[in-house]
């Protein structure tokens, strides 16, 4: 498993497939499969993986403490950029083909709709996330406040989630699964950071009469 | 084309188109020339009338009515490929793929409450009710896209002739068919059932308002509400309730299934108004399907001048 994880082709067979979702959204364009209303089904599909991706983003750390993976770090930075990729598709296509470029429009929208507040909130959150995703942004941040500043996909995944939430008739079930996957994975942080503070009063507690 | 009276239709006209061709192939197989003279005994075998042997599922309409527009009809394939059937799952596909064994027939249809004549129809029983007649009617969702239909229908009021409503029938109340057996996705819906919709009484008798039974010159599909459903053009498509089962003429407003889950969202009335928002997005504008850049809505669906008097003094924005 570490030596796939570590091979050089890890990368871009990566890469490849979190492409798929966009390569299927293609194929049903071509054989006309994008259902009555294409534009409403390639709005929902891009929101949708865009959620799946901050679900993924999400998942590394855990998924590399638990099950003793460290290398599945290597992977952390393209799939939140390909969050934000998704992201930007499902944001163009609402101010492309949903409003047609009308600021004034947009701007109405985003003010008086809940649900495209916090959509659009979440959307701007994820910027200066992928701007500082680069190894020379880490150096001039610094990593802890680096680190800090990427705490903000917490904020963009919950957003996000709310935005699902709120546009959907009756059919909460989706939606609420994302936000009991969202809420597991921040949860498993908040008891890590509390159990590692723990650790570190144990340590300095019994380290204190040596020195 | 022979255009047959509507006293002429029975209740064969439903038949599935699948279960016709088989009979025909049946009586193709029997040779041609002696189809004819085979045909009673071949009717007798498969427990059927000679009429029902020879029926298939096309509605043949006997009248084109004034009331429909010229906009061009949305193709086929979307209107039965895109629907809202929470029962049937709550994606638009869902419908068109879970409706499929839906069983339609026998089908029973309850008229009671505040009439002289209650009573139970059969299909047979309501396809005699009144000539049918074809209405190309613009059909406005909620979420704000449209579609342009060729329903085929009669006027509810013609319904209504038969059972003879009393001074105290004030709002009708219309019921749809459930069964979790046949409906399992619906429980995961977000909605109470058996689906439940209304309309006050002047809404019901105005000549708008159809009983539809086909669309597209036939009966109509599963998943677009078959075999009996309501057709009401100018309120947002939830209030045109599918395969219903029981019609009551009741005294008081009655509930309804989207006013009850969400009673800010979605009111009694629910007439399609480009000024009154949905809470949480704009009814201003509405995408018709197969178009790409949306389309200004019209007030009343374009049908103001038909219905507009109806709510002469109310203030709409309350009575949404």
């Amino acid at each position: 498993m570490h030596a796939l994880l570590n091979s050089k082709w890890s990368k871009p067979v990566i890469f490849l497939l979190c492409l798929a979702p966009l390569v299927a959204l293609g194929w049903r364009a071509l054989h006309g499969e994008l259902t009555a209303n294409p534009i409403e089904f390639i709005t929902h599909a891009t929101g949708d993986w865009t959620l799946r991706f901050l679900i993924i983003t999400l998942c590394v750390t855990p998924f590399r403490k638990i099950l003793h993976l460290p290398e599945l770090i290597r992977f952390r930075r393209m799939v939140g950029l390909f969050a934000f990729f998704y992201a930007c598709l499902h944001f163009t296509i609402y101010i492309w083909l949903d409003k047609f470029f009308d600021l004034s429009e947009i701007w109405k929208d985003i003010a008086k709709r809940k649900y495209i507040t916090v959509g659009f909130t979440a959307f701007l959150l994820l910027i200066p996330l992928a701007i500082t995703s680069t190894a020379g942004w880490i150096r001039r941040l610094g990593g802890k406040r680096w680190q800090q500043l990427h705490r903000l996909i917490y904020f963009s995944a919950t957003l996000g989630v709310i935005h699902y939430y709120w546009l959907v008739k009756s059919a909460i079930i989706r939606p609420l699964t994302y936000g009991a996957i969202v809420a597991v994975l921040l949860l498993w942080r908040l008891f890590a950071s509390l159990s590692k503070k723990k650790q570190l009063r144990v340590n300095a507690v019994t380290v204190r009469p040596v020195g | 084309m022979l255009i047959r009276r509507p006293t002429d239709l029975t209740y064969s006209d439903v038949t599935p188109k699948s279960v016709y061709t088989e009979r025909r192939e049946f009586l193709r197989a029997m040779g041609i020339a002696g189809a004819a003279a085979f045909a009673g005994t071949a009717a007798w075998r498969l427990g059927m009338s000679l009429d029902e042997v020879y029926a298939n599922s096309k509605l043949d309409v006997a009248t084109k009515s004034p009331f429909s527009t010229t906009e061009k009809e949305t193709p086929y394939n979307d209107v039965t490929h895109y629907n809202n059937f929470y029962e049937f799952g709550t994606d638009k596909t869902d419908p068109a793929k879970n409706a499929q064994k839906f069983r339609t027939s026998p089908w029973t249809v309850s008229v009671e409450g505040e009439v002289k004549k209650s009573r139970k129809f059969n299909m047979d029983e309501i396809l005699k009710i009144a000539p049918l007649e074809e209405r190309i009617y613009r059909h406005r969702c909620v979420e704000a896209w449209s579609i342009v239909v060729p329903w085929i229908g009669f006027p509810f009021s013609e319904l209504a002739k038969i059972v003879e409503p009393t001074p105290n029938a004030q709002f009708v109340a219309f019921e749809s068919f459930f069964d979790p057996g046949q409906m399992p996705q619906a429980k995961y819906s977000g909605l109470d059932y058996p689906y439940v919709e209304g309309l006050r009484l002047d809404e019901a008798m105005n000549p708008l308002t159809l009983i539809g039974v086909g669309m597209y010159g036939e009966t109509l599909p599963n998943q677009d509400g078959a075999p009996v459903r309501l057709v009401v053009p100018w309120k947002y498509g939830y209030k045109s309730i599918k395969s219903i089962v029981k019609i009551r003429f009741v005294g008081k407003q009655p509930p309804t299934t989207w006013n009850r889950m969400a009673p800010q969202e979605y009111g009694f009335y629910s007439n399609v108004n480009p000024n009154v928002d949905h809470p949480r997005w704009s009814q201003a504008k509405e995408r018709r399907l197969g178009e790409i850049f949306k389309r200004p809505t019209l007030m009343f669906n374009g049908y103001g001048d038909q219905v507009a008097s109806l709510y002469n003094g109310m203030d709409l924005k309350k009575n949404y």
